[in-house]
Formats: C-alpha cells, structure tokens, sequence
C-alpha cells in the first residue's frame, strides 16, 4: 500500500468510527434533552437521579431495554418484524455521513514502526463522506426510513400498527415533496448540491436563512413532519393509535425505534443547522475560514453542535406547544399549502438570481430585499388565515 | 370533506395560526424559567404546600400502656366491624380475670383502611397511622401480629378534624 492509501483509510477509519460514536452519544444527550425538556416545559424536574443531573438516564434505559424479554406476538411477521427497526435506524445513521461538521483539519505525515509511513496531503475535510451528490444521497436514503415504519405496521399484525404505518407513508411521502422542493433554492444559490459547498456558499455571502426565510420554514415543518415529530406525529398518535407502528413492539427491537427516532432528529437538525445556518461557520469572523488548524477545527465543531443542540430544543419546544394535526388538516397543508409554495418560492428565487445578473445588481441584496417581501407576504398570509384556511372560512366558502 | 365538524364562530383575527403559535411558544418557554413543583420524594417527604394529612388511614398501629402490654382487652368489636374481615382474635384471660389477646394479627394485604376498627376500639388501643411506607420483601410478611403492631412508633390518624367533627 502507498503512503497516500494508508493514510487514507487511516483517517476515513478514524472519522467513521468517531462521528458514530460521538453521534450515538449525541442520541442519548437527545433523549436525556427531551425528557428533562420536556419536564421543565411542565413545571417538573424529570429524570435526575442517574449520575449528574440525570445524564446516565439514557444507559439505564438503555440497559433496562437490553434485558428485557423480548416479546413476539401470534401472528406476527418474523422476519420483517425484526427488520423494520433496522430499517428505520440506518437510514438517518447514513444521512449524517455527508453532514460536514467541521472546520478541516490539517493534513499529516508521521512513520510508524512495522506499519510503515502515513501522509494525507492537504487539509481532511470533516465530513465522513464528501460525496458529490451531497443532497440528492440523502433524499434517496432518508425516503427508506418510511419502508421500517410502514414494515413495523404491516408485520405486527395489529389493526393499530397498520394504520399508523399506513398513515406514516401517506405522510412521509407528502411532506418529502415539499422538502425537496424547498431545498432547491438553496442550491439555486449555492450552486451545487454538496453540502460543504453549501456552507462554503454561506461563508462567502451570509447565512441561507437570511436570504431564503421562507425555504427555511417550509423545510422546518417538513422536517418535524418527515421526523414524525409532534404535531405531526399522526404515525405514533398514543391517544388514538395506542402507539401506531410500535405498539407491538418490546424490548432492544422497541429501543432500536427510539434511536432511530432521535437520530433521526439529530440528523434533521444538523442538516437544517447546514442548509440554513451556515453549517460549521462561525459567524462574524473570518478567523474560521482560513487554514486549517486544530483550534479551528475544535471551535467550529462546537459552533456545529451549538447550532444543532438548538434545533434539538426546539423540536422539544414545539412539542409541548402545538397539539397535534387531524389526518385531513396535514394532508390538506402538505398538498394545498406546503407544495404550492415551495413551487412559487423556486420561481422567485430562480427569476431573481437571473433577474439580478441581466440588470446589473448585486445578488445578496436583492434577494434579502425579496425575502423581506416574502416573509411579509408569508406571516400575512398565515396570519389572517388565508394560507391556511380555518374551519370556519372553510364554511363560508362552501356556502 | 368526510368528516363533518361542528365549527366554532370567531373573529379570524382570534383563529390566526401565527400568533397563536408564536404565543404558545412564549407560554411554553416561560414555564421552563419558572419553579418547579417537584417534591423530590425520598429525601423531600413534605413540601410547604403538601404534607401527610393528620386524618391519612395508613398501616395499624396498637398502642400500650405503662408496663408496656397492648391495650386491647380482645372484646372483639374490631374483627366484628371489619368490612374486609382482615382481623384475626383469639382472646385468652389471666388468673385476675383480665382478658387480652393470645392472637392479635392484621392482615394489611386484605386490609381497607376504612379505620372502622379504631372507631369502634372502646380501649383506643387499635389505631391506623399516618404511616404509607409498607414495602416488604416476602408476602407473609404483611400479616402484622400484635408485637410488631405494638412496635410501630409512627403517628396514629386523627380520622376526623377535632374541630369540625361533622366534616362540614
């Protein structure tokens, strides 16, 4: 092997093996986060006993689950009932990999004994996997996620799962639409689908979230809609469906669906810090972008995680705030709301840029001049109801 | 639509998604910064604003005279009131021709803490406590006999105010 081979694995070997732990730290801090979130939401403490302010929650859980007897109902499809947790739990686990999380790190070359010399020239970028097709990778792994939860439904055998698994595909599929839809302004103005050229695309001009607020939010509800988080957790619904496609479920095979719905989470949350929110960028210094170091590194990883952490609040946030939607209304926002305006926003976005180049002005502030538009137009239309018609302007209407 | 729904009259501006949602939010996040109602139970067992009630029937108590015997002159008013039939007598009297009880067990699993037996105690010798801590280790060991009744220290129930004896 070459010097440049081993040093690639090397590092590919290290930044596997730590992204996937870290990460997997990172679901339980998300679970510890939502409970005591959630319990201080409520007037309440939550779990506090197991070491320091209860971070040890998430291994005793864990533990808890691991021993447990797993339980196998009747008429149960085996084999796909032991399919469908890993199904959903992998998706969002390769999803991460084309998420850069931080500043690169400096290249190296050092020599060991009996193993031999290691270079790997110029800075590693810090993203497991730098693919080329950056988005459309996740678009096409994040839509498998929906095969665990429709199979979790089909395999139980239980009229409660069937229809949360029915109700998660319909919703998964609706609300994907609008999500890819609402991520290709952001490549309209980047330029290119990877995702560390997005957050380079950031770092020249300013965060998407300034120039494309409207994306933003479409990409935000479809985000807790594709995550089947509250209030649109239609799949799981506890008060209808029991607990829709895990009802029948117990045990690691339980657990490995908890994971997989936190770390699903986490990797929404990294990819909306990135699209939107510069990614790794630390805003308001240059001092990040130059070359590469390992205080650099050390600094944007933590602006990453800041920036993530907070999105992780804030899906606890609006859980204990919004109750959930009625099938009808999701649909009904998902079809005649989400799509149309995803679809008008491209169509600004994209006339704008090419507006902007033929007349001569700069981009970035003709596209912040149009967002002010179209926030405006957004909350106005949000506001009176007229995006998003109430039951009673239903009612009128039909009259 | 396929579902009909009773509709509701309101001005749009009191149905806006947007500022319901944006107030919700404020409500929801205040609550995080204000104090906590947990009573943190092992350590904590009463709060300023809860504690035990005086009239709580919990596991029986019996109380003893000077020298240190039961109360109970074994009349058997209390197996013959107990709605559950949970109390076991076998009285026995000494040379003097006081009667007290040779068996006196409570089984606290059959037990309803109705407190009809210190009620009708004319001795004020069977009491139920103030008293809620009852895990055991073995099934048996929930019959109680009349020396650990005897041994019990905690508080015994008041099961009415003193000053509003009715309860009104």
């Amino acid at each position: 092997m070459t010097p440049e081979l081993k040093g690639f694995l090397l590092a590919a070997t290290v930044k596997v093996v730590l992204v996937f732990s870290v990460w997997m730290v990172g679901v339980m801090l998300a679970t510890w986060l939502e409970r005591r979130g959630s319990a201080f939401m409520q007037d309440r403490l939550g779990p506090n006993r197991v070491g320091p302010a209860g971070l040890l929650q998430p291994v005793a859980d864990g533990l808890k689950n691991f021993l447990k007897e797993e339980t196998w109902p009747k008429w149960v499809d085996q084999p796909l009932f032991l399919l469908a947790p890993l199904i959903s739990f992998i998706p969002s686990l390769m999803t991460f990999a084309v998420i850069p999380f931080a500043a690169p790190l400096p290249g190296f070359d050092f020599t060991l004994p009996m193993v031999g010399r290691f270079t790997y020239q110029g800075p590693i970028p810090m993203v497991v996997a730098d693919l080329p097709i950056g988005f459309l990778f996740i678009l096409a792994i994040s839509s498998l996620a929906v095969y665990g939860v429709v199979l979790a439904g089909w395999s139980s055998a239980s009229k409660y799962a069937m229809l949360g698994g029915i109700r998660s595909s319909a919703q998964m599929i609706s609300y994907e639409i609008a999500l890819g839809l609402s991520v290709i302004t952001v490549f309209i103005l980047s330029g290119n689908v990877t995702l560390s050229e997005v957050v380079a695309a950031q770092q020249r001009t300013v965060w998407f979230v300034l120039a494309l607020t409207v994306a933003f939010v479409l990409f935000l509800i479809s985000a807790f809609a594709e995550t089947n988080r509250l209030p649109f957790d239609l799949p799981e619904a506890e008060t209808e469906l029991v607990s829709g496609y895990h009802t029948e479920y117990s045990a690691i095979k339980f657990s490995m669906f908890y994971i997989a719905e936190y770390a699903a989470i986490i990797t929404m949350s990294a990819l909306i810090t990135t699209l939107f929110f510069g990614g790794w960028d630390i805003p308001f210094t240059q001092w990040d972008e130059e070359s590469p170091s390992v205080a650099r590194f050390a600094a944007t990883l933590l602006a990453f995680g800041a920036k993530t952490g907070f999105f992780l609040l804030f899906y606890v946030w609006i859980r204990w705030t919004l109750p959930r939607f009625r099938f009808d209304q999701l649909m009904e926002l998902g079809w005649k709301v989400m799509l149309p305006v995803a679809l008008g926003y491209i169509t600004v976005i994209a006339f704008v840029v090419w507006g902007a180049e033929r007349v001569g002005v700069a981009e970035a502030p003709a596209l912040i001049g149009v967002n002010v538009g179209a926030v405006a137009g957004l909350l106005w239309g949000l506001d009176r109801g007229r995006l998003l018609a109430g039951a009673r302007r239903r009612e009128r209407l039909a009259a | 639509m396929a579902i009909s729904v009773r509709t509701v009259r309101r001005p749009e501006g009191e149905v806006s998604y947007l500022r319901a949602t944006l107030k919700g939010m404020a409500v929801t996040l205040s609550h995080v910064f204000r104090p906590k109602v947990t009573m943190e139970y092992p350590e904590q067992k009463s709060t300023d604003d809860w504690t035990l009630s005086p009239r709580w029937r919990g596991t029986h108590r019996m109380l003893t005279d000077e020298q240190g015997r039961a109360k109970c002159v074994a009349c058997g008013l209390c197996p013959q009131i107990c709605p559950a039939n949970c109390i076991k007598l076998v009285p026995g009297e000494d040379e003097e021709g006081h009667r007290y009880p040779l068996i006196y067990e409570i089984d606290e699993f059959r037990c309803i803490f109705c407190g009809y037996c210190q009620e009708v105690c004319p001795e004020e010798a069977i009491h139920v406590g103030v008293h809620y801590e009852n895990a055991e280790y073995q099934r048996s060991r929930f019959v109680y006999d009349l020396e650990r009744l005897c041994a019990q220290t905690h508080q015994v129930s008041t099961l009415w105010d003193p000053s509003d004896p009715k309860g009104e």
